[in-house]
């Protein structure tokens, strides 16, 4: 037990490194890249010299890269960073668009995690089948479509043939309705995006699935289960599915940043107003503060992720635990 | 002899593969058409790209130019194949533009990935037991590209690609650096696991040199997963590029690619959805192609899955 609180305490130490050698790159990138947020509005006759020296005094511009970045950490952790384009408090943006995308990251994680392995077991146990063919063909076809044409087609679809309203997270003017339409109204208002977002994990997860099924009915264990005389449902449910599911737990980690990255794009075509869109915004007003530490909160997730991964491994497989 | 023989046993399962099969001729065809257009809209003047038409504008595909449409304006064999955009220019040779542009973000973006996942690979695996100080080359490196996949890609590409003036070839060499890891951590296990073998031992006896021993000897072992990722890296180059001129931060227009086609085509989603299908369906049949090239490869490399 101690080894093991050890033991964790270590990759805890190793993770903070990691986060710190991430934020100190994310700064070292945004602030070398030309263009400079004093710079966004180049045109504006109104801007002079000495209001460029101004902004840049302001924020620090001058300064050394390294004393920028310790500025940075700074009022990161005393909860003072402020945006360059408004003045409020980077946390507190943060946190509110993260408390919309977040139904949006659940939503597409139960998706993906639900929907994967009915299909990816079924695949692997009738390999060959006319199932198993569509599902594969189904499955590059989600893999290679641009993102945003599909969601595009199925804005066309659902308000063309469904009447149905499809952007932003609700219907506007439905504030004298019953609680269950708000409610009702939201939900379907959160569909399309999940749908969206999830679809690539989908296709992703569940062609890893099939392919561990698929290694894991050929063992000899399994064979030998067979043998016994052991009914079919227990071979495949109890001994198969359980060893077939042990390496699925590392793609809980590698889903998410795609989950994040992908929000870029989605919540820019639903207009929802998410990390990924406050990202979106940021970037195009050099709004360093909030890219850094925006960056810096999605390496957070990613590590998080994995580190969740980890632990269920940990407890999943007690190989793991004891090495 | 033995990496020759096992290099045509996957060249022969990789035929019988019809799925992938099709997909590599597809995309021999497709490189030669996007070679041959590029050389044809630089040169001819019915292939024009930036031919702006008014008078013609947002025509439908196979139609013809309107009676009042001057001569030297007129599109290859007096139609417009793939009708016109809202400028009137001819969809056809600004899809024959954008496909050599594409065609090459992907293969530059793939080849830029390759060749630092590979050298961080070798390295790490390699030389890695030598230190500086109190850090060893193999930490350093891995812990590097840890950092690197903490990112969420496409988050840090949008960032990088906002913040640098707008250049197709910082979108090539920004798409690239963000996508070795992964090859430079199963290059890494590769040379690790050969490293100790007899070959190796007997190679450094010769007194061959570092560079050759991992070129020569270690290399041909990975290249069947080096292939495999360098196609799908492709595909995936092809499809941030067109997610990139979607948020408006792509390449920039006079100069057509599929991806900005496509986002300056959704505005006419209802008036002329040519504009947005025509691109949309190739950028899709080209990453399907590229996508099932890589599983073919992948399926004809590993044995294992070949038997079955």
């Amino acid at each position: 037990m101690n080894q093991l609180i050890q033991r964790g305490l270590q990759t805890l130490g190793s993770r903070i490194a990691l986060l710190v050698l991430v934020s100190v790159l994310a700064h070292a990138v945004v602030h070398l890249a030309p263009g400079e947020p004093s710079e966004v509005d180049p045109g504006n006759p109104r801007m002079k010299p000495q209001d460029i020296a101004l902004i840049r005094a302001a924020f620090h511009l001058d300064e050394p890269l390294y004393v920028q970045y310790i500025y940075w950490m700074r009022d990161l952790f005393n909860g003072e960073l402020r945006s360059f384009k408004d003045g409020q408090p980077v946390l507190g943006k943060i946190a509110d668009r993260f408390a919309n995308s977040l139904p949006l990251f659940a939503c597409a994680t139960v998706l993906i995690w639900t929907l994967s392995f009915p299909t990816g077991i079924h695949a692997a146990l009738r390999r060959g089948s006319l199932i198993d063919r569509s599902g594969t063909v189904l499955a590059y076809a989600m893999i290679s479509v641009p993102g945003f044409v599909f969601a595009y087609l199925l804005i066309l679809l659902s308000v063309n043939v469904f009447d149905l309203p499809v952007i932003g997270m609700r219907t506007f003017g439905l504030n004298d309705s019953t609680p269950w339409q708000q409610l009702m109204d939201r939900l379907w208002h959160l569909t399309l995006p999940a749908v969206m977002s999830a679809l690539v994990g989908i296709a992703v997860l569940s062609r890893y699935v099939r392919a561990q099924m698929v290694d894991v009915i050929h063992q000899d264990y399994v064979r030998t289960a067979h043998a016994k005389g052991l009914p079919r449902a227990v071979v495949l449910y109890r001994h198969a599915l359980r060893n077939a599911l042990l390496p699925t737990i590392t793609m809980f980690g590698l889903l998410l940043p795609n989950l994040i990255g992908g929000s870029v794009i989605f919540e820019q075509i639903f207009a929802w107003p998410g990390i990924g869109r406050l990202g979106y915004e940021a970037v195009l007003a050099r709004d360093y503060p909030v890219i850094l530490t925006l960056n810096l909160f999605a390496a957070v997730l990613t590590i998080a992720g994995t580190s969740l991964a980890d632990l269920l491994y940990m407890l999943a497989d007690p190989r793991m635990r004891r090495s | 002899m033995i990496a020759a023989q096992a290099s045509s046993e996957t060249w022969n399962a990789f035929k019988r593969d019809r799925p992938a099969m099709l997909a590599l001729l597809t995309l021999a065809l497709l490189s030669a058409i996007a070679a041959l257009g590029l050389l044809a809209t630089e040169t001819t003047q019915v292939l024009d790209p930036a031919q702006v038409r008014l008078i013609d504008k947002l025509r439908a595909p196979l139609s013809s130019p309107s009676a009042d449409a001057l001569a030297e304006m007129r599109p290859l064999f007096g139609i417009y194949l793939l009708g016109t955009d809202d400028l009137g220019r001819d969809v056809f040779a600004r899809m024959l533009q954008g496909a050599a542009v594409s065609l090459s973000i992907g293969f530059v973006a793939m080849a830029i990935a390759v060749l630092v996942g590979v050298s961080v690979g070798s390295l790490a695996g390699y030389f890695g037991e030598r230190r500086f100080g109190p850090v060893s080359v193999d930490s350093l490196l891995m812990r590097f590209t840890d950092v690197m996949l903490c990112f969420p890609s496409f988050f840090l590409v949008l960032t990088v690609i906002a913040l640098l003036p707008s250049n197709v070839y910082y979108i090539m060499v920004v798409l690239g650096l963000t996508g070795w890891m992964g090859i430079a951590r199963f290059v890494r296990a590769e040379i690790l696991s050969l490293r100790e073998r007899d070959f190796i031992l007997a190679a450094r006896a010769c007194a061959i040199p570092a560079w050759r021993i991992i070129l020569v000897h270690l290399l041909p072992n990975a290249l069947g997963p080096i292939l495999v990722s360098a196609t799908i890296t492709v595909a995936g180059a092809i499809l941030t590029e067109s997610a990139l001129s979607f948020l408006g931060f792509g390449v920039q227009p006079p100069q057509a690619t599929w991806g900005n086609i496509l986002a300056d085509g959704r505005a006419y989603i209802f008036d002329a959805p040519w504009l947005f299908f025509i691109p949309g369906s190739a950028i899709f049949a080209v990453v399907l192609a590229f996508n099932l090239v890589g599983e073919g490869l992948r399926e004809a490399a590993d044995p294992r899955l070949r038997r079955r």
